[in-house]
Formats: structure tokens, sequence, C-alpha cells
């Protein structure tokens, strides 16, 4: 089965999302990124989704949740490259994903990752 | 009734010549066909051409003008229907194209038939079914036509309303001018949203100055606008919102603390520069003295 690749990037995760998302493949990346999170201690999370094209209110509400359990496991999240189509998409579905940081691109969102990580206090919490 | 039970078929056929010389006749004394926009020798064609493709369906003997031998028929009319539409013709001059017909084909009607008032009468009656439904149809192709002309119109006037510009590197503005439908910010947004995509932009300010009314279906729209914008990385400032607008936007009740608002487009502009960490400074007091 496909898996949706999770690469390393000094102490925050990358994902990148290269193909549609089905139903299954949501499924295995949230599970796959939560026990790697906890493995590699990760401090910050990059989403991005810029190849994907379709979404269903069953995608939107994973993206929602991955993001939403990345966060409590204290890993900042911010969701990059959200193509046109799908942002209307989620917001007709009424699915605003609000508390969710998002950037134009992953530049951007590693710009924006690595300001909230230096305003992190010693004990690594932001805010 | 769907087959033809009368003569007509073979009186057409037999004396097409001379039905097609009266017609023309007819038409070109009637005037109502403006010389100066339509050749006499076009109308000439015209005719020549619908009374053969009339004459041949005829001889098929089906009466139902929607059927598939009349397709040819059809097609000709939806032709000629579109071609006068856009030489300006009035819907009924063009359906008088195929009523006129029914003059010269009663007189040969009669003339042939003339010793069986109920041949005449039958012939008569499945001409006048016929010819009815053609002209009708051709009114039909001609609503089409300028239906299709309008609705081109109304795109291309969608289009043109929703220019995005960019005012800074990585600052655009949206100026909106009009009425905002669904359909519109259906647009609005899609345009906004893949020039934010584009020119990689972080910020976007809506203004709102040209917009006459705002009612909570505009505000709505607006609002899922902002909100496509968020989930992409941008964020956006509405401004442009006038004394009447805000007291409207208050009395109905609609929540717009989620985004940034301004009175006007500088104010916003301002705002946009300085989430940006960009900053306008007046140049030094010696450069404009020296000016002048």
């Amino acid at each position: 089965m496909d898996r949706v690749p999770i690469l390393r990037l000094g102490d925050c995760l990358l994902v990148t999302v290269q193909v549609d998302m089905h139903d299954e493949l949501a499924m295995a990346l949230q599970d796959d990124l939560t026990n790697k999170i906890v493995q590699s201690k990760a401090r910050g999370v990059l989403i991005d989704i810029s190849a994907l094209e379709m979404v269903d209110s069953f995608i939107g509400r994973m993206l929602g949740n991955i993001a939403a359990m990345s966060r409590i496991l204290d890993a900042q999240t911010v969701v990059v490259g959200m193509q046109p189509a799908v942002a209307i998409t989620l917001v007709e579905l009424g699915l605003s994903l609000p508390g969710i940081r998002t950037a134009l691109n992953v530049d951007a969102g590693l710009a924006l990752l690595r300001n909230m990580l230096d305003r992190a206090d010693p004990n690594g919490h932001v805010d | 009734m769907n087959r033809l039970a009368s003569r007509l078929p073979a009186i057409v056929e037999q004396h097409q010549t001379e039905i097609l010389a009266e017609w023309v006749k007819l038409q070109l004394e009637s005037g109502a066909w403006r010389a100066g926009r339509l050749q006499e020798s076009q109308l000439r064609d015209e005719s020549n051409r619908f009374l053969n493709l009339f004459s041949r369906t005829l001889a098929s003997g089906s009466m139902d003008t929607r059927s598939a031998q009349w397709s040819d028929v059809r097609d000709f009319l939806a032709d000629l229907s579109r071609s006068r539409a856009t030489q300006g013709f009035s819907p009924s001059q063009v359906a008088t194209f195929v009523f006129s017909l029914k003059q010269p084909l009663f007189a040969r009607l009669r003339a042939s038939l003339g010793g069986e008032p109920d041949a005449v009468a039958d012939a008569s009656w499945e001409a006048t079914l016929l010819l009815d439904a053609l002209g009708l149809y051709t009114t039909e192709m001609y609503q089409q036509a300028r239906e299709s002309v309008i609705t081109r119109q109304q795109e291309e006037l969608i289009e043109l309303s929703t220019p995005v510009v960019e005012l800074w590197p990585g600052i655009l503005a949206l100026p909106l001018i009009g009425t905002l439908d669904s359909e519109r910010t259906q647009v609005v947004m899609e345009t906004l949203l893949q020039r934010l995509v584009a020119t990689g932009s972080s910020i976007a300010v809506i203004d709102i100055t040209g917009v006459p009314t705002v009612d909570t279906l505009v505000a709505q729209h607006l609002l899922k606008t902002v909100s496509a914008a968020q989930l992409m990385g941008a964020d956006c400032i509405i401004s442009g919102i006038r004394p009447q607008i805000a007291q409207t936007i208050v009395h109905l009740g609609i929540d717009l603390s989620a985004v940034a608002t301004k009175a006007s487009l500088s104010d916003a502009f301002a705002l946009a520069l300085k989430r940006r960490n960009l900053m306008v400074v007046p140049t030094s007091n010696t450069t404009a003295a020296a000016r002048g």
C-alpha cells in the first residue's frame, strides 16, 4: 500500500502529500505521523498539500485532525500550499480548519515554523 | 396524425419552381427584408434551398417536425435564424420568412385541387400545421441565438469586473465594483486565490468602495473568500467600508471580527505594509527643499 513519506528536517518533520488522498491513506498517515512525532521528538510539522487537488469532507476533516493531533503532541503544525480549488471546497464544506496555521508555500511555512520555534520558551512551550 | 395523408407532397414537388417564383416575389414586395441588409440574390438562394429541403422532407411523409426526417430543415432554419439574429432582424421578421410561404402554397393547392374542396381543405390544414411548427421553431432558435449573445456578454462583464492588482510585491488588491451575487463572488474568489498562488503574495486587500449595498449574503460571500485565503496561508484585509455600510453591517448583526477592516484603501495598504515589516518614509528635508 502507498504511504505518504515523512521526512526529517532538523527538529521538524516534513510531510509531503504527493498523490490524491484516499481514506485509507489518510488513516495511515495519521498513524505514521503521530508515531513519528513521538519517536523523533519533533517540535515542528510541515504538511505540504500542494499536490492535493481533490478533497471531500472526510479528507478535509482528516487534515484538520492530523494537524490538531500533532499540536497535542506539542509539535507546531503548519499546512502549506493549499490549492485554490481545495480552499474553496473546504470553505464551502464549512471546514475552515480553525486554529491551524497555514502558509502559501514550503519556504514561507518553514520561516513561520522557525519563527514559532524561536519564540518558544526553554521548556519547549510556545506562546 | 403522424403521417401526411393528403396530396400535398406531390403538388409541392410538381410545382416547386412556380411556388418559389411567387414566394420570392411576395417576399420582395412585402419590403420587410430591408433590401440594403439582405441581398436579393441571397434571399432567392435561401428560399430556394428551404423549398428544396421542404419538398424533399415532405416526400418522407412525416408530419412531426421534431422527428429525424425533418432534421435537415431544422438545421437550415437554425442557421438562418442565427444569421438573421446577428443581422438585426426582429423575431417576427424571421418567422415571416416561413409563414409567407403559405400564400403561394395555398394558391397552388387551390389551383391544382380546385374541383375537390375536401382535398384542398385537408392539404391546407397539413401545410398550415407544418409551416406553423417550422415558423415557431425559427423563433425559438432566434431566441436561443440572442440568449447565447447575452450570456457571453455577461461572462465577459464578470471577467472584466474582477481585476486583481499587485500593490506591492507580496500585497494584492482586489477592488470590487458593482453588486456581488453568488456567481460573481465565485469568480472573484477563484481569481483572487489563483493570483495569490501565482504571485506568492501573503496579503490581499479587498476593497468594497464600489459595492453599492452589503447584505447578509454579500457579507457571507466575503467571509468565505477570506477563510479560503486564510486556508491557503494568506491574510485578507477588507477596506472601503462606507459609513452607511458599517451601519448596515452592525444592524444586520454580521460578525466581521475575524477579519481586519479599514475605512479606506490607503489605511489598509499601510496595515499591509506594516504586517510585511515594510515602511514608507518621507525623503529627507534637504531633497524636498532642493526640489521645491
